[in-house]
C-alpha cells in the first residue's frame, strides 16, 4: 500500500484514494478494502454503515492515515476496526 | 496520484453539469473528461516528450492539461506574446512535442524541430472523435511532472519550472473543498494559459464544480459584458486589468450594462503584481457587494501561498488606525498548508517587522527547475522576493530581492521610495532602482511618469519630499522623467529596463 493507491470497498460502492497510510488494514463497511472489488460483496456491518461522502477526506486521530473519497457509498471507513473521521478543511476565499 | 483525478471526480459527481463556457460553446464535466481521454490517446500515439500549447485560452487548454496528465507527458503552455527568436529557443528546449495552436508560426520559426502540430480546431475535434480502447487505458499513475512552465525571465533567461502532480494536488486538495460551488456560480478566467494563475484557476474551479467562463483576449468592455451575460460570481484579475476595468466603468458610465447586472460578482481575487492602492480603494467603492482577495504566489509554488481576504479589505478601508489601513497593501497571511519565514543575508530567521527574503515550505512548493532544485535541505524555497511580516502576521512585499538597493551597506527597498513619490500630486507612476555610485557602490535613481496636465516638479522638491518622509540615504541622486514605465503584458514592471535608462 502506498499513497496514490485507489481502493475499493468490498461492501458498497465506496472508492478512496490513499493520501497517507501506515501498516494497518483499511476497511469500508467493516470489510478490508482492496484495489479490486471481490466477486461476492461482503455484508455491510451495522457499525460501519453511516456512508461516505464524495470529496471528503477521512483521517485517524494520530494523523497516520488520510483517505480521499472519490466515489461515495453506504459503508463508512475504518482502520483495524477504529472509525476514521472527516477532516474539516478551513474554507479559504477563492484566490484564483 | 494524478491531477486528472480532479476532473474524474467532477465528472463522476456531476457528469451533466456545465463545467466550461468558451466562445459560446458549453462543455459538461462528462464531455471534458471524454475529450481529455481522447487527448490521452492522441498523445500516446504521437510519442512525444511534451504537450505544448501556443494559443490563447480555449477549451484546448483544459483538455490538453488533463490529457497530458493521463498520458504522463508534461504539459507546457507557451507565451505566444514572446518574439519569434525567444519562442523558437523555448520550442527547441521541448522537442519533440505535440504543439497545439498557431501552426503557421510554429512551422515558420521551429519547422525543423520535429514537433507534431495541430491547430486548436483540429485538436478539439480529434479529441472528441478519439476514444481510447478499453484495454489501452493505462493512465499514468501521476508520480512525475505534470506541468512545465517557463518563467517570465524579467531578470534573466527563462527557467523551466516544473510542477509535479503531488505539488498541484497538494495545493488543490489542501485549499479547495470538493464540489463546494453552487450550481449558479461561475468563475471568469482571463489570465493567459501559460501563467500559473491561469492553470490553478482551471484546477480549482473544476474541483469545486464552479463553472469556468473563459475570456480568451482581455478588454474591459468584453470582461464587463461577460460578467453580466454569464452571471459571473468569481473573477481573478491582474492589477492592470482591474485598473482598466475601473477606468472603463468611469469613462463609459451609462453606456455600460447597469450596475445591477454586475451584482452577481461576489468575489474578485487579484495578484501577479503590485496593486496600486488607489485602484483597490476605487474598486472597493465600485463593487460594494464583492469580496476582494489579494493572492500572492509564484510559479514555483503552484500558485497562492498567502492571501488577504475580503474581511481584511473592508476592515482596512473602514479603519482610522494607519496600521490597519496599511493592510490594504499587504499580501495577507500564509495559507494554513504552507509555512513562511523571513530570512536575513546569512540565512538567519528574522523577527516581526525585519525586512529580508521570503522563504516558503509546503507540499505545493516545487521550487524545482528542470536543471536543478532550488530547495534547501529542509525543503525551504527562497522566493527571491523581499519582504517582512508585521507583528500581527501580515506579510508585506517590498520587491524582488535582486531589486534591493544597497547604498554603503544599507539595504533599501525600491517600494518604500516609490510609495513616497506617488504621494506627489504630479506623479502618476514611479520606479526606484540602484544606480552605480563611486562613493557608495550603489545609490538611488528614480524614473517618474507625470500625471497628465502637470508640469515636472523641480528636482529639489522631489528630494525634499523623500527626505521629509524617509532617511536621507533614500534621497534620489538621479531623477529622470519618462513618458511611461516599461511593463510586460501581465503588468510586471521591467525594472531591468528602467535600470538601463538610469545608468545612461
Amino acid at each position: 500500500m502506498k499513497p496514490g493507491t485507489r481502493l475499493k470497498s468490498a461492501a458498497c460502492d465506496t472508492e478512496v484514494m490513499v493520501i497517507r497510510c501506515a501498516e494497518g488494514t483499511i476497511e469500508c463497511g467493516g470489510a478490508p478494502m482492496a484495489e479490486a472489488r471481490p466477486a461476492d460483496a461482503a455484508p455491510l456491518a451495522a457499525d460501519f454503515s453511516a456512508g461516505t461522502l464524495m470529496g471528503k477526506r477521512y483521517v485517524d486521530t494520530e494523523g497516520r492515515y488520510e483517505l480521499l473519497c472519490v466515489k461515495p457509498g453506504k459503508g463508512s471507513l475504518s482502520v483495524d476496526g477504529v472509525a476514521l473521521v472527516v477532516k474539516d478543511a478551513k474554507p479559504l476565499p477563492a484566490s484564483d | 496520484m494524478n491531477i486528472a483525478l480532479l476532473l474524474e471526480m467532477a465528472a463522476e459527481a456531476a457528469p451533466d453539469r456545465v463545467g466550461l463556457v468558451c466562445e459560446g460553446r458549453r462543455w459538461t464535466y462528462g464531455e471534458l473528461l471524454a475529450a481529455a481521454r481522447g487527448a490521452f490517446e492522441l498523445i500516446r500515439q504521437s510519442d512525444v516528450q511534451y504537450v505544448a500549447l501556443l494559443d490563447e485560452s480555449s477549451e484546448a487548454a483544459v483538455i490538453a492539461v488533463f490529457g497530458a496528465a493521463l498520458a504522463g507527458v508534461p504539459y507546457c503552455p507557451l507565451n505566444y506574446r514572446l518574439p519569434d527568436a525567444d519562442l523558437a529557443a523555448l520550442l527547441a528546449r521541448i522537442s519533440p512535442a505535440l504543439v497545439i495552436g498557431d501552426e503557421e508560426r510554429i512551422t515558420r520559426i521551429a519547422g525543423d524541430h520535429g514537433h507534431n502540430l495541430l491547430s486548436r480546431e483540429e485538436f478539439s475535434l480529434k479529441v472528441q472523435e478519439t476514444v481510447p480502447a478499453e484495454d489501452a487505458r493505462e493512465y499514468d499513475p501521476g508520480e512525475g511532472v505534470a506541468i512545465q512552465l517557463f518563467t517570465s525571465g524579467t531578470t534573466a533567461a527563462p527557467k523551466a519550472a516544473i510542477l509535479r502532480h503531488s505539488n498541484l494536488l497538494g495545493y488543490i486538495l489542501g485549499t479547495v473543498e470538493f464540489g463546494s460551488a453552487d450550481e449558479a456560480d461561475a468563475a471568469l478566467v482571463v489570465v493567459p494559459p501559460y501563467h500559473i494563475a491561469g492553470i490553478s484557476a482551471l484546477l480549482s474551479s473544476i474541483y469545486s464544480l464552479r463553472k469556468i467562463v473563459m475570456l480568451p483576449a482581455f478588454s474591459p468592455e468584453a470582461w464587463l459584458a461577460l460578467v453580466a451575460a454569464e452571471r459571473v460570481s468569481n473573477a481573478f484579475v491582474v492589477p492592470t486589468m482591474l485598473s482598466r476595468i475601473i477606468e472603463a466603468m468611469e469613462r463609459l458610465g451609462g453606456t455600460l450594462p447597469p450596475a445591477s447586472s454586475l451584482s452577481s460578482l461576489r468575489a474578485i481575487a487579484y495578484g501577479g503584481g503590485k496593486m496600486p492602492i488607489e485602484v483597490i480603494r476605487r474598486a472597493l467603492e465600485l463593487f460594494p457587494s464583492a469580496g476582494f482577495t489579494n493572492a500572492y504566489g509564484l510559479t514555483e509554488t503552484s500558485s497562492t501561498i498567502a492571501l488577504l481576504g475580503p474581511d481584511d479589505h473592508r476592515a482596512a478601508l473602514a479603519s482610522q488606525d494607519p496600521k490597519v489601513r496599511a493592510r490594504l497593501t499587504s499580501l495577507g497571511k500564509p495559507i494554513p498548508t504552507v509555512e513562511i519565514e523571513i530570512r536575513g543575508e546569512n540565512g538567519e530567521v528574522l523577527g516581526p517587522g525585519e525586512p529580508g527574503e521570503i522563504y516558503v515550505r509546503g507540499e505545493q512548493v516545487s521550487g524545482e527547475y528542470k536543471e536543478k532544485s532550488a530547495l534547501d535541505a529542509q525543503g525551504w524555497f527562497p522566493t527571491r522576493d523581499a519582504g517582512y511580516i508585521d507583528e500581527h502576521g501580515y506579510l508585506f512585499l517590498s520587491g524582488r530581492a535582486d531589486d534591493v538597493i544597497v547604498r554603503g551597506g544599507e539595504n533599501m527597498s525600491p517600494g518604500e521610495i516609490e510609495d513616497v513619490l506617488l504621494t506627489h500630486p504630479a506623479v502618476a507612476d514611479a520606479c526606484a532602482c540602484a544606480i552605480p555610485s563611486l562613493e557608495w557602490g550603489e545609490a538611488v535613481g528614480v524614473a517618474i511618469v507625470l500625471r497628465e496636465g502637470h508640469d515636472a516638479p523641480e528636482e529639489p522638491e522631489i528630494r525634499d519630499l523623500v527626505r521629509g518622509r524617509l532617511r536621507s540615504s533614500r534621497v534620489p541622486e538621479k531623477i529622470v522623467f519618462l513618458a511611461e514605465l516599461p511593463y510586460n503584458e501581465m503588468g510586471k514592471l521591467l525594472r531591468r529596463k528602467v535600470k538601463d535608462v538610469l545608468a545612461d
